[in-house]
């Protein structure tokens, strides 16, 4: 270990790997299946929750000033190829992490009782998901983070295949083949970037001038990995499959961290190594962004399954997170990220209010229900929370991210920031049409008439997102300090880059 | 003369024969003597490959450096894994002979003098004596017509090839007035020997013919429509050898005749390179598709990987080079690996190699299961998995050589590849549960663990690998 970090031992580290270590040891446990499933579910939890523990330390020993990487470590791995393994967070990724560590229990969870069959895979599964997950947003080399981007997908495919519905072949496949297309371009660009820059530390490529030729194509081999992962339309077509699928857990995780990767690896390769590039492409990138907040909200409209109108609401809120990426100024990016962490908390909780019903009445068909209310006063009131945050009602964390990335497109263009303003206005119709159709009326059907409410445990599951998706709505700024240092040295570069091109521009002209 | 050099297949072989002479006195079953006595002399000759010093021999007949003994190490590796694999089969089949392993150790043999070769001769007697046990190896369950079918098939067309080779080599020689390597290279060069204007036809069509040749033997396209038949047909520990050292030697032979006597007419053999390349890769990942026996689909797997390896080959670089070497370890621990997983496939004593067989392996024993599902991961070249990062390397080559076109083709090939070996883990996974396997050998557990675990942990290890590699390319650029 060549540096030591804030913390005194390897933080980052301890958390990508001890889920791992979580993995060997659920291999290790025998006794007959009944004794094996309750032991696989208790140390994976435990595993789990000690992660998330150890995790709080990046919270609390967070420097907010520091707009540079902060518990670094640095191992040499290949020194002679400029290739090595090097962690660290900054103010964008901190967050990223202490979502995937919060959310990994929860979904642990989420699944206790309603996975029954090959307990022992599915929460190995998660516990790796963890630790790719983890490590993603701390690696701070390039070919580090790729090892991880490409990782996450093997658990996912076995999750989403082996726990599925009825189409899981079908969507596990094309959920792997989606993403695996759009990565091995950027493996290219990974190649290109390390030829010319003789390393993969990413703070090294930050300061690696590439040429704007060479921007151009960078950013075509980026945009392919991270247009899928967002996903932006049009290649949005695998998520709706894959949410509709995967069994509640990894649909909450799917949305919760999986679709963040795309919005952070714009924030963390193509915005700053890339700044000519993204600057030409930035009216590309809102024409689709916007063609995804409008065009998905009314598919939205029109899903018959729950599952799918909220996959379908994701895209569209991922849209307005490219929109806020792609301003450039420091409200944009804030948004965006805000908008992340808040559609993380959101959304994952979205799912599991959908996992709710589904495991007791198993059907998503939002006209089989109706009328919930009565029986479910306590359901309907979490719904309705995170209904309401999904909309963006102020006092809840969705506000925030939309109003941010609003007023950071009001300052590039006025018609960018009203049609992403459409988004808000569908997310209510959508989001009420479907609450209304399952939680008012009266009870019609008969095998609804003796459903339960939420149990202790469910409780437990809902409580920590409700209370985190009022506290960022109330206390915004106790997450916006967290990147504020980052994204605005992000922001210096960027316009730094552009006046520098714009110089090197207007001398070319000069010159005779 | 120096001995020296040739040490270790100077005791390889002989150990080969001793193996032989104690096979045919003792009147018993020896297969599994035989076999531990090879192991045993793959081991010593190990040893002896990293000790001998680098230099020529044999009035520059023979060349011992890095590159030709990374070669070897890979070589022996192979043909130990595939040695172990073969003991339990061989039994079950009633295959159990000790001729066996002694064939695959002459096979070894010849596979080591080809790493070693330093002229087109020995080149020659090293690729025949490797082809030859290898028609034996192929037709060894001779009461089964499959067997026989594979080895006589083998043999006809990799007679041919040799031909092709052997015209090939009779042509440079027309045309350089040389055998040996470095004459080849300097007769080639000089502009004495060979026209002002540039590089003679004969000699272009002669390179053309040797790369046919060893084309051939690395079942890369369009010289592929032996594999799947042979794949299909020989026992399955002889296709797992033929998918490991075998294809180590002609493309270490390949490496090092294209940057020796022909690395300075790189531009006469670089578009034929590219084109097999680009044609192996496509066929290996497209024909794949349609296949239902495993054995069938490792062939076609084998001609798209030798495709990416090639990638390495055509960039024409000492970063290729070293790509292509580390590409070749983590394919034969794959590639052990994976048919260690298909031998391990046998129901009430029969052996099956259907891809269906495999379904639900993973609620029959997930170990097995998990096992396989690393392999083909790894064979797609995904990370954190060996076989990406001897993707990874070879690419590293095409990028850094501005080979964009080999490049892009090279990854789309592998996210179309990646669909059919999803196919086999959505089979073993997602699929409802066929009959359990029999119980598996401690062999064949003992041979897929370690490779798994290799292919697992590689990334950890890579720097030692990937310095010999290096020490192995430069060796061989001088």
């Amino acid at each position: 270990m060549e540096n030591l970090n804030a913390a005194g031992f390897p933080v980052l580290s301890l958390i990508t790997f001890l889920p791992l270590a979580g993995v060997v040891f659920l291999m290790t446990l025998r006794g007959d299946d009944h004794a094996v499933a309750r032991n696989v579910r208790w140390t994976a939890l435990w595993a789990s929750l000690i992660t998330l523990l150890i995790s709080l330390v990046l919270w609390v020993r967070f420097d907010l000033r520091e707009p540079g990487y902060q518990f670094v470590e640095s191992v040499n791995w290949l020194p002679d190829y400029g290739l090595g393994y090097r962690m660290g967070v900054d103010g964008i990724s901190v967050l990223f992490v202490l979502l995937s560590t919060l959310l990994t229990p929860i979904c642990i969870l989420a699944s206790w009782d309603t996975i029954k069959d090959r307990v022992r895979e599915y929460m190995a599964a998660f516990l790796i998901l963890e630790t790719m997950m983890v490590g993603m947003f701390s690696a701070t080399d390039f070919l580090l983070f790729y090892i991880f981007f490409e990782g996450v997908l093997i658990p996912m495919y076995l999750i989403i295949g082996i726990w599925g519905g009825p189409r899981r072949v079908y969507a596990s496949l094309k959920f792997f083949l989606y993403t695996f297309a759009g990565s091995v371009l950027m493996l290219l660009a990974l190649l290109a970037m390390w030829h010319q820059a003789g390393s993969t530390d990413i703070t090294v490529l930050l300061h690696t001038p590439f040429s704007a030729r060479m921007q151009f194509w960078l950013f075509l081999a980026f945009f392919a990995s991270f247009a899928v992962k967002v996903p932006m339309w049009p290649v949005h077509t695998w998520l709706p499959d894959a949410h509709v699928e995967a069994p509640t857990a990894g649909s909450v995780i799917l949305a919760g961290v999986l679709l963040k990767m795309g919005g952070y690896g714009f924030l963390r390769f193509a915005i700053p190594m890339l700044p000519l590039a993204s600057a030409h492409f930035a009216p590309l990138m809102f024409a689709l962004g916007v063609i995804a907040v409008i065009y998905t909200s009314l598919v939205a409209l029109a899903q018959e399954d729950m599952k799918k109108l909220i996959a379908y609401s994701s895209v569209a809120h991922m849209g307005v997170v490219v929109i806020g990426i792609f301003t450039f100024n420091i409200q944009g990016i804030d948004g965006a990220l805000f908008q992340m962490i808040s559609h993380g908390i959101v959304s994952a909780a979205l799912f599991l209010c959908v996992g709710v019903i589904y495991d007791r009445m198993h059907t998503r068909e939002i006209a089989r229900y109706g009328g919930l209310g009565d029986r479910m006063p306590a359901y309907a009131f979490v719904f309705m929370l995170f209904t309401m945050a999904s909309i963006g009602l102020p006092g809840t964390s969705g506000f925030v991210g939309e109003l941010l990335v609003l007023v950071g497109a009001f300052q590039v263009n006025f018609w960018l920031a009203l049609l992403g303003s459409f988004g808000m206005v569908l997310g209510a119709a959508y989001m009420l049409y479907l609450y209304r159709r399952i939680i008012f009326g009266q009870i019609t059907r008969p095998d609804l008439k003796s459903i339960l409410d939420l149990t202790p445990r469910e409780m437990a599951i809902f409580a920590p997102l409700a209370i985190l998706t009022l506290w960022l709505g109330i206390y915004p700024s106790s997450v916006t300090n967290f990147f504020a240092a980052s994204v605005s040295a992000m922001v210096d570069n960027h316009a730094q880059a552009m006046n520098v091109a714009a110089h090197a521009i207007k001398l070319a002209g000069a010159a005779p | 003369m120096n001995f020296e050099v040739a040490t270790p297949e100077i005791v390889l072989a002989v150990a080969a024969l001793v193996i032989l002479v104690v096979g045919v006195v003792q009147k018993r079953d020896t297969s599994l003597l035989c076999t531990m006595a090879a192991l045993a002399a793959c081991a010593v000759t190990a040893v002896l490959v990293i000790r001998t010093p680098s230099e020529t021999g044999y009035n520059n007949l023979f060349i011992s450096d890095a590159f030709s003994q990374f070669s070897k190490l890979l070589i022996l590796g192979g043909a130990a894994l595939t040695a172990i694999l073969a003991l339990d089969y061989n039994h079950k089949q009633g295959i159990a002979r000790f001729e066996f392993p002694v064939l695959m150790l002459l096979s070894s043999v010849g596979m080591m003098v080809m790493a070693s070769a330093n002229n087109l001769m020995t080149l020659y007697m090293g690729l025949e004596l490797q082809s030859l046990a290898i028609y034996v190896l192929a037709a060894f369950a001779r009461d089964d017509i499959r067997s026989s079918e594979a080895g006589l098939k083998y043999f006809v067309l990799s007679a041919l090839a040799s031909g092709l080779l052997l015209y090939g080599i009779s042509l440079t020689y027309g045309f350089s007035g040389a055998m040996d390597f470095g004459h080849i290279a300097r007769a080639v060069t000089d502009p004495d020997v060979h026209q002002a204007a540039g590089v003679s036809t004969g000699l272009t069509v002669g390179i053309a013919f040797i790369i046919a040749g060893l084309a051939f033997k690395l079942s890369a396209v369009p010289f592929h429509m032996w594999t799947p038949d042979v794949y299909e047909g020989a026992p399955t520990p002889v296709t797992a050898f033929m998918s490991t050292a075998p294809k180590v030697a002609p493309f270490v032979v390949l490496l090092r005749v294209m940057f020796g006597p022909f690395g300075h007419v790189a531009i006469q053999w670089q578009p034929i390179i590219i084109l097999v390349a680009i044609a192996s890769m496509l066929l290996g990942s497209f024909a794949a598709i349609a296949q239902t026996n495993i054995k069938r689909l490792m062939a076609y797997s084998s001609i798209g990987h030798m495709g990416y390896a090639l990638i390495g080959l055509a960039a024409g670089t000492e970063t290729g080079v070293r790509g292509v070497l580390l590409y070749l370890l983590t394919y034969v621990v794959m590639s052990a690996g994976v048919f260690a997983c298909i031998i391990a496939m046998r129901r009430r004593g029969l052996a099956i190699e259907k891809i269906s067989d495999l379904g639900g392996l993973a609620r029959n024993d997930l170990t097995l299961a998990v096992l396989m599902a690393i392999f083909m991961l790894s064979m797609a070249g995904v990370p954190p998995f060996a076989g990406f990062f001897g993707k990874f390397f070879v690419f590293e080559a095409a990028v850094n050589a501005n080979m964009w076109t080999l490049a892009i083709i090279g990854v789309l090939t592998s996210v179309v590849a990646l669909f059919y070996y999803l196919r086999v883990i959505k089979v073993m996974f997602f699929d409802p549960a066929e009959a359990a396997f029999d119980s598996r050998p401690g062999s064949l557990s003992f041979v897929a663990l370690a490779t798994g675990a290799f292919t697992t942990i590689f990334l950890v290890f890579l720097a030692p690998f990937l310095g010999a590699a290096s020490q192995a390319a430069k060796a061989l650029f001088g």
